[in-house]
């Protein structure tokens, strides 16, 4: 009871503080809405890209021709090595003449081509049809599978997809690095603005401490003030991340500019992105203030 | 019964200077006495000590069985709850009306509204000003600004009132009436009352239990009654 007591006593501390440091609150909160602000682009944009990169882990395939010098037990020996291959996930088997049947299906040209063609003089390969585990390593997985015997040739989109995955890594790593910097500078902006509430109110504390309020007691109005200034710098922010999040995903109809690259769908998903952007307001403004606390209470 | 005892402490502060030497002393429950001497012999020091603001480089200082100067830092609120402290700049809030600065004392510990009211209302009627509850301290005397200062120190019922000066911005009449309330409180509620103070007449009018410190060292322990303007 004495805890919620206090608590409540605090949390209205930390309201007034908040307003007679209008200034400096002012600075923090600000400081705090553009970090959280990039924070909420970086969760949309990793989740994104997880989401795709899952994606592309689903529809990516290697393709092994095998040699048409294989014979039955060649086919079988080689499946079991593919099959052997740390990073792949599952073979499938197509026989040369279904290949052909699918091409002849697909065109006209290749109809009349192939038309002629009978089991025996079928110059196509029968292939292999490789799912990975994780498509980071599809690279070494497609040497390790070419190096095999009887195995000619092996095909996937390395280049787009080499490419693609660099290009998420580097987006990830700089959104990390700027997320970190702007944490780094919201919490000195709140170490600050605490440290002036602490000297604006030095008089109260000295009497707090003679009449035998606990650190506790001394301090939790100060770390709550912490959190309340985080809690207001990440109502923008949600805001902007889930209207805008939103209008982007029905601008472009849930995927961006190919089908290929399919957005997250805005729910559930803002939702928890909102409240992970508001428990981090949050916990920067304590951290922050806390640290403040410990520096120039000396309590 | 002995309640506050200094055994053979000794204080020095960080840029080397001794403030007390030695100082064996020793207080007895209900006990009113006035610490004095001049400046620099350790008055201020040797409240500092007592509501653990300092602690003593050697020696022990006990207080109602509690050794103050085992006090861990993290547990210093725990004595000062059983302490009330007065100084001679009031030390009042100065946006906080008259209830309020005594109500802070008990708000702060985490007391409900409904325990704290008659609480302050009873401390405020013990110092006479009940009638002035709504009052800021800009718009009290001197004498009145330090009877609030009063009230707030024992709202609580401590054990033990430490006054630091309380009359040192008073002028000879209104000093009077507060060592009065003092002395009212200590007789009335049984309250241990320690008061430093350098005022000749205000010592030799009490008559109380007298502890003169001089540079430092125990000058003099006078029993009640016992002194008669000697160092001041």
């Amino acid at each position: 009871m004495k805890f919620f007591r206090l608590l409540g006593r605090s949390v209205r501390d930390a309201f007034k503080s908040v307003g007679r440091n209008f200034a400096l609150s002012l600075a923090s909160i600000s400081c705090i809405v553009v970090t959280l602000t990039i924070i909420a682009l970086s969760i949309i944009i990793s989740y994104n890209v997880n989401n795709f990169s899952e994606e592309l882990k689903k529809d990516l395939t290697i393709v092994a021709f095998v040699s048409n010098e294989a014979d039955e037990t060649d086919l079988d020996k080689a499946k079991k090595e593919i099959e052997a291959i740390g990073n792949v996930e599952s073979v499938t088997f197509k026989d040369k003449s279904e290949i052909m049947k699918e091409m002849m299906d697909e065109d006209d040209a290749f109809k009349t081509a192939m038309g002629e063609w009978d089991a025996e003089s079928n110059p196509l390969q029968h292939t292999y049809l490789i799912k990975v585990k994780d498509i980071e390593k599809i690279g070494e997985t497609a040497t390790t599978i070419k190096n095999l015997t009887n195995i000619d040739v092996v095909k996937y989109g390395e280049g787009m997809v080499d490419q693609l995955v660099t290009v998420f890594k580097v987006i990830q790593k700089v959104a990390i690095v700027a997320v970190v910097a702007l944490v780094l500078m919201t919490l000195f902006l709140i170490v600050n603005t605490i440290k002036l509430t602490i000297f604006s109110r030095k008089r109260e504390i000295s009497i707090m401490r003679l009449v035998g309020a606990s650190n506790f007691a001394i301090k939790l109005p100060f770390v709550v003030e912490g959190m309340v200034l985080g809690f207001i710098g990440s109502i923008i922010p949600v805001f902007v991340m889930i209207y805008g999040y939103y209008s982007l995903y029905n601008y472009f109809g849930g995927k961006l500019f190919t089908d290929l690259i399919k957005l997250v769908k805005p729910e559930p998903f803002i939702y928890f992105a909102s409240i992970i952007v508001m428990v981090i307001g949050i916990l920067v403004g304590m951290f922050g203030s806390g640290r403040a606390v410990r520096k120039y209470l000396k309590v | 019964m002995e309640f506050i005892r200094f055994k053979n402490v000794t204080k020095k502060y960080k840029n080397g200077v001794v403030a007390l030497y030695d100082l064996n002393i020793s207080i007895e429950k209900g006990d009113f006495c006035f610490v004095i001497g001049g400046s620099g012999s350790g008055k201020s020091t040797f409240t500092k000590l007592l509501y653990r603001e300092e602690k003593p480089t050697k020696g022990e200082i006990i207080l109602g069985g509690l050794k103050v100067n085992k006090l861990r830092n993290s547990n210093v609120y725990k004595l000062r709850r059983k302490l009330g402290i007065v100084f001679q700049d009031y030390r009042l809030l100065p946006k906080a009306n008259v209830y309020e600065n005594v109500a802070f004392a008990l708000e702060v510990m985490g007391e409900s509204k409904k325990e704290i009211r008659p609480k302050v209302l009873k401390a405020l009627e013990l110092v006479g000003l009940k009638s002035k509850l709504r009052d800021y301290p800009d718009d009290l005397s001197g004498g009145q600004q330090q009877r609030v200062a009063i009230a707030r120190a024992i709202v609580n019922d401590p054990k033990l009132l430490i006054c630091d000066e309380p009359t040192g911005n008073l002028d000879p009449v209104m000093s009077m009436e507060i060592v009065e309330l003092l002395a009212d409180i200590n007789k009335k509620v049984g309250t241990t009352v320690i008061m430093v103070t350098h005022d000749k007449e205000i010592v030799n009018n009490m008559k109380k239990h007298v502890i003169a410190l001089k540079d430092g060292h125990l000058y003099k322990d006078y029993k009640e009654g016992e002194y008669i303007d000697e160092i001041l």
